[in-house]
Formats: C-alpha cells, sequence, structure tokens
C-alpha cells in the first residue's frame, strides 16, 4: 500500500559538532507534489537536504521513507536503492569538471545499466533537450555559465527517471530569467511525470509561485507549514514579519546601521 | 587551567580518528576494485596521467642524478685506487635505493599533487557528494582506479629511471672521466643482482600504494573536518598531502631496506 506521504520527518535533531542546527522538525513530504522549504540562509534547510539524501548520518529523530524503514537506520545496500530512486541537484550543479555535458549526463547509466553507448548519447541528448541544452553536448563545465551548469546538473538528476527530485537553491546565482525559467520546468516535471519534488530556497517569489506546500523555518525550527495560501493568510505575527522583513529591505536598513554605530540593539 | 591537557587530549583523539579514517579508506579502496563501474579505461586514463606524464620529469631526475653519481663516485673511488668499481657503484645506489626513491618523490610532486588538489576540488564542489547520491561508491569511482594505475606505473618509471641514471653515469664516468669501460659494465652486472632488483619491485609497490592513498585521502577529505569548502582547503590538503607522501615515502625507503638487506 503506497502511502499518501513519500517521505515523513519526525522530531529531527542535527549538529554540526556540538552546535545544534536543527530542532526537533517534523513535516511530511506528499507523493506527486512540490514542497518547499523556506527560510533565510543558515536557519537548517540545507542539512535538512543532506538527512533525507543521506548524506548526513540522522541520530536524533526518524525519517520514515514509503511509510517503512528510517532512513538513519538503513543499511548500505538499503541507502544505495533508495539513491537510485532520487536525483539531487546541488547549489552549483557539481558537474564533474573532466567529463563533458554528455558525458557527465550519461555517468549514472554507465554505472547502473547495461545499455548500448549510443541508447546512452540519445537518452543523453534528449535530457539536455528538455533543459535547453542540447547544442552544448560537447562542452566542457568550465565553459559553461553557472545558469547552464545548474541546468546541466538537472539533467543528470533526471537522467535515471527519479521518483524523488531534490533541488538545493535553485535560484541562487542566476538573473530573475533563467531563475524563473528552472521554476517553470519544476511544475512541469510535476505535471508530466507526477514527480515528487523537494525544494529548498530562500526566494519568496519563487516559492509561492512553484509549490504545493510550503514549509517555513526559521533558525532551525519550523515556524509554519501548509498550503501557499494557508501561509499567505496565516495570522501569526512571527510569519507575517517574516513574509514582509524579506520583502522590505528598508526596514532592515535603518536597525543594520544602528547597530553598526554602536546603538541601540533592535 | 585544564585547557592545555584538553587540546592535547582532543589533538590525540583526531589524530587517531584520522588514522582510522585512512585505514577504512583503503579497505573501501579495495573493496573498490570488485563494485561497478568497471575499471578498465579509468584506469587506462590515469596510467597515462601518473604514468605518461611523469616520464620526462623522471628522466630529467634520473640523467641528472646518474651523472653526479657518476661524478662524486669516482672522486670518492679514486682515493682508494678503485674507479672500476665505478659500474658497482653507480648501479647499486641507483637499482637499491635512488631509482626508487627519487622516482617517488618525483611522482608525489607531479602526479599526487595533481591528484590531491583534483579530488580536492571535486569535494568542494560537492561533486563527491553529487557521486553519492547518484549511488556511485565513491572510491571505487575515483580512488581504485587512480591506486591500480600508479602500481602498474611506478615499477615501469622507476625501471626507466635506473636504466637513464646508469647511462647518465655511465657517460660521466667513462666518457669523461676515462674509466674503463668493460670495468663499468663488468662491475655494473657482477654486482646487482635479483635480490636488489626484488628490493626496488617491493619498494615500488609500497611506495604506489603509499603516494595515491595519502594524496586521494587529503583531497577526498578536504575541509570535511573544519566544514568549511573553499579553495584554502584545496591549497592546504596539496601541501600536505605532498610532504606527508614524501615524508612517508622516506621512512618506508628506511624501513623495506632494514627489513630486505
Amino acid at each position: 500500500m503506497t502511502t499518501e506521504n513519500i517521505i515523513e520527518i519526525r522530531g529531527l535533531n542535527s549538529f554540526y559538532n556540538t552546535s545544534q542546527v536543527l530542532f526537533d522538525i517534523s513535516f511530511a513530504i506528499p507523493r506527486h507534489q512540490v514542497s518547499v522549504i523556506m527560510g533565510v540562509s543558515g536557519c537548517g534547510k540545507t542539512t535538512i537536504l543532506r538527512h533525507l539524501t543521506g548524506l548526513k548520518k540522522t541520530g536524533a529523530g526518524q525519517i520514515i521513507v514509503d511509510g517503512g524503514q528510517d532512513l538513519g537506520t538503513f543499511s548500505e545496500t538499503m541507502l544505495m536503492q533508495y539513491r537510485r530512486r532520487i536525483g539531487v541537484l546541488f547549489q552549483g550543479g557539481a558537474l564533474f569538471n573532466s567529463l563533458s555535458l554528455a558525458e557527465n549526463i550519461a555517468t549514472p547509466l554507465k554505472v547502473h545499466t547495461k545499455l548500448a553507448d549510443e541508447t546512452i548519447r540519445i537518452m543523453g541528448v534528449m535530457k539536455l533537450n528538455m533543459v535547453g541544452l542540447d547544442e552544448f553536448c560537447d562542452y566542457m563545465p568550465s565553459q559553461l555559465s553557472g545558469g547552464m551548469k545548474k541546468r546541466a546538473g538537472l539533467a543528470r538528476a533526471l537522467i535515471m527517471a527519479p521518483e524523488i527530485l531534490f533541488v538545493d537553491e535553485p535560484s541562487s546565482g542566476l538573473d530573475p530569467i533563467t531563475a524563473a525559467g528552472l521554476d517553470r520546468l519544476i511544475v512541469e516535471l510535476r505535471e508530466a511525470y507526477g514527480m515528487t519534488v523537494l525544494v529548498v530556497t530562500h526566494e519568496l517569489e519563487s516559492a509561492f509561485k512553484i509549490a504545493d506546500r510550503i514549509v517555513v523555518m526559521d533558525k532551525g525550527k519550523v515556524m509554519t507549514a501548509g498550503s501557499p495560501e494557508e501561509i499567505r493568510n496565516d495570522k501569526d505575527p512571527r510569519v507575517r514579519q517574516f513574509l514582509s522583513r524579506e520583502a522590505d529591505p528598508q526596514i532592515q536598513a535603518e536597525s543594520f546601521y544602528e547597530r553598526l554605530l554602536g546603538g541601540t540593539a533592535t | 587551567m585544564l585547557n592545555p591537557i584538553e587540546s592535547l587530549g582532543a589533538y590525540a583523539l583526531r589524530q587517531v580518528f584520522s588514522a582510522g579514517r585512512l585505514g577504512l579508506f583503503f579497505i573501501y579502496t579495495i573493496r573498490g576494485i570488485v563494485m561497478p563501474p568497471a575499471k578498465f579505461w579509468p584506469t587506462l586514463k590515469q596510467i597515462q596521467f601518473i604514468g605518461t606524464k611523469s616520464f620526462v620529469v623522471v628522466g630529467f631526475t634520473a640523467a641528472f642524478t646518474g651523472m653526479v653519481l657518476g661524478l662524486q663516485g669516482y672522486h670518492t673511488l679514486a682515493k682508494f685506487g678503485s674507479e672500476g668499481l665505478l659500474g658497482s657503484a653507480v648501479g647499486l645506489s641507483l637499482v637499491r635505493e635512488l631509482g626508487p626513491v627519487l622516482t617517488a618523490l618525483m611522482v608525489t610532486g607531479r602526479a599526487g599533487s595533481a591528484m590531491a588538489a583534483e579530488i580536492g576540488i571535486m569535494r568542494i564542489e560537492e561533486q563527491i557528494d553529487a557521486l553519492e547520491c547518484m549511488a556511485i561508491d565513491p572510491f571505487s569511482y575515483l580512488i581504485t582506479p587512480r591506486l591500480i594505475a600508479s602500481i602498474i606505473c611506478l615499477p615501469l618509471l622507476i625501471a626507466f629511471c635506473d636504466l637513464i641514471g646508469i647511462l647518465g653515469g655511465y657517460v660521466i664516468g667513462v666518457g669523461l672521466l676515462g674509466v674503463n669501460q668493460g670495468a663499468f659494465w663488468d662491475g655494473l652486472t657482477s654486482s646487482v643482482d635479483w635480490s636488489d632488483l626484488s628490493m626496488g619491485f617491493v619498494k615500488s609497490f609500497c611506495f604506489s600504494v603509499i603516494i595515491v592513498c595519502v594524496c586521494t585521502y587529503k583531497g577526498f577529505y578536504a575541509g570535511v573536518d573544519e566544514g568549511s569548502f573553499g579553495p584554502e582547503q584545496v591549497g592546504r590538503a596539496t601541501t600536505d598531502a605532498v610532504v606527508i607522501s614524501s615524508i612517508a615515502v622516506l621512512i618506508g625507503d628506511y624501513v623495506i631496506t632494514s627489513i630486505m638487506l
């Protein structure tokens, strides 16, 4: 029986050495929807992503996958199987510097499948076409712009047709037009493939545009979670302040200057 | 008051942790031999990187070392009237000691530092994380081909170094300083025997393992302990890799020599 939520996080606490970065995080990621974890830099959202991909060991708390076992207790084989079902787009694209774009995208296929080279090449070109980079098949990553690297990284994350796509800060370092294009692509993935997508971002506009569900985080705690409309209409003053603070840098500037000049703390 | 003791204890714990992690690193690399992906083409690529590109550097080192040996050897042996033994002196010095050690040090400086830097950059750009998330074992994909390539290349480079070095000694000794040609070759062939060559081979195997493991280990964990990932960490990893690898080669040289002699 497939559960409604593909991943459920319960009571996750996370530490870097002795400093705690996540405090009792609990929320669910529903299937076939775009979920967005939103918060300012340093609130711990990338740490959650590292736990969900198994890059950081889960100590205190549980990450239940498919209503079954806790990811923190996965054996190495189970972790490998889990990772075959996911695709991850890292913040900088994380392309391999010594391989061309086509070779980068072909890497998972070459390792995990016994497909012929020609088939792999065709699949690679198709995926690059999907992200608009098919002319750049033979370019090296160092010859590409930041936006192109991200798109190539997305193509590589999608080549094994994952059930879940994790995206770390899709709009960071991108101009608004390219960022919007990436957002559109993420929504299309959900619509065309029914993919479950988890996006981590600090961009308010982007989050509200693509999300079916938003989790707002602040300083390692979940502030609130719900659909975009619910968040927008949330009466909680902290949530309102968070949403307005992002959109209005004027208020920040004055208090910043005051602190800088040794005045009253705000 | 207890701070110096605390930091000493923390330092000791860190070193033990590092040693254990290096041991695990080595085991995972060996395990990578039987894991996917296929190793043939990546290993070939690394053989070209480590072997072919180190050729010239090793050749130059060997030539001038051999020539210096010829020069110094001649003047030292001349005091005892034993110039005829120059062939033995040059041959034994190179085959037993200088060939393996100098080749290992040159390869460390050239290929070892490049390996540490390349893998270090992969670490700071999250490429190793990307490999893990694609269910690809990073040890099997990155490190094992380099280890196999090094084990293949280093003995060949050392043999090349020995050859060029002996020729260099010959050119100076016989060509320049007038040592008898027959005496040179006769001394060489009668003194250098299989036990000397096998010492060279054992050293080459051990040095290749040391160089690859230390340099790739340093690159692989660049910035991981501090939690910050930037060019400074890569630079430090590369420097540490070359220094530690060189020292380990020299220590290993003494250990192997004392066991096998």
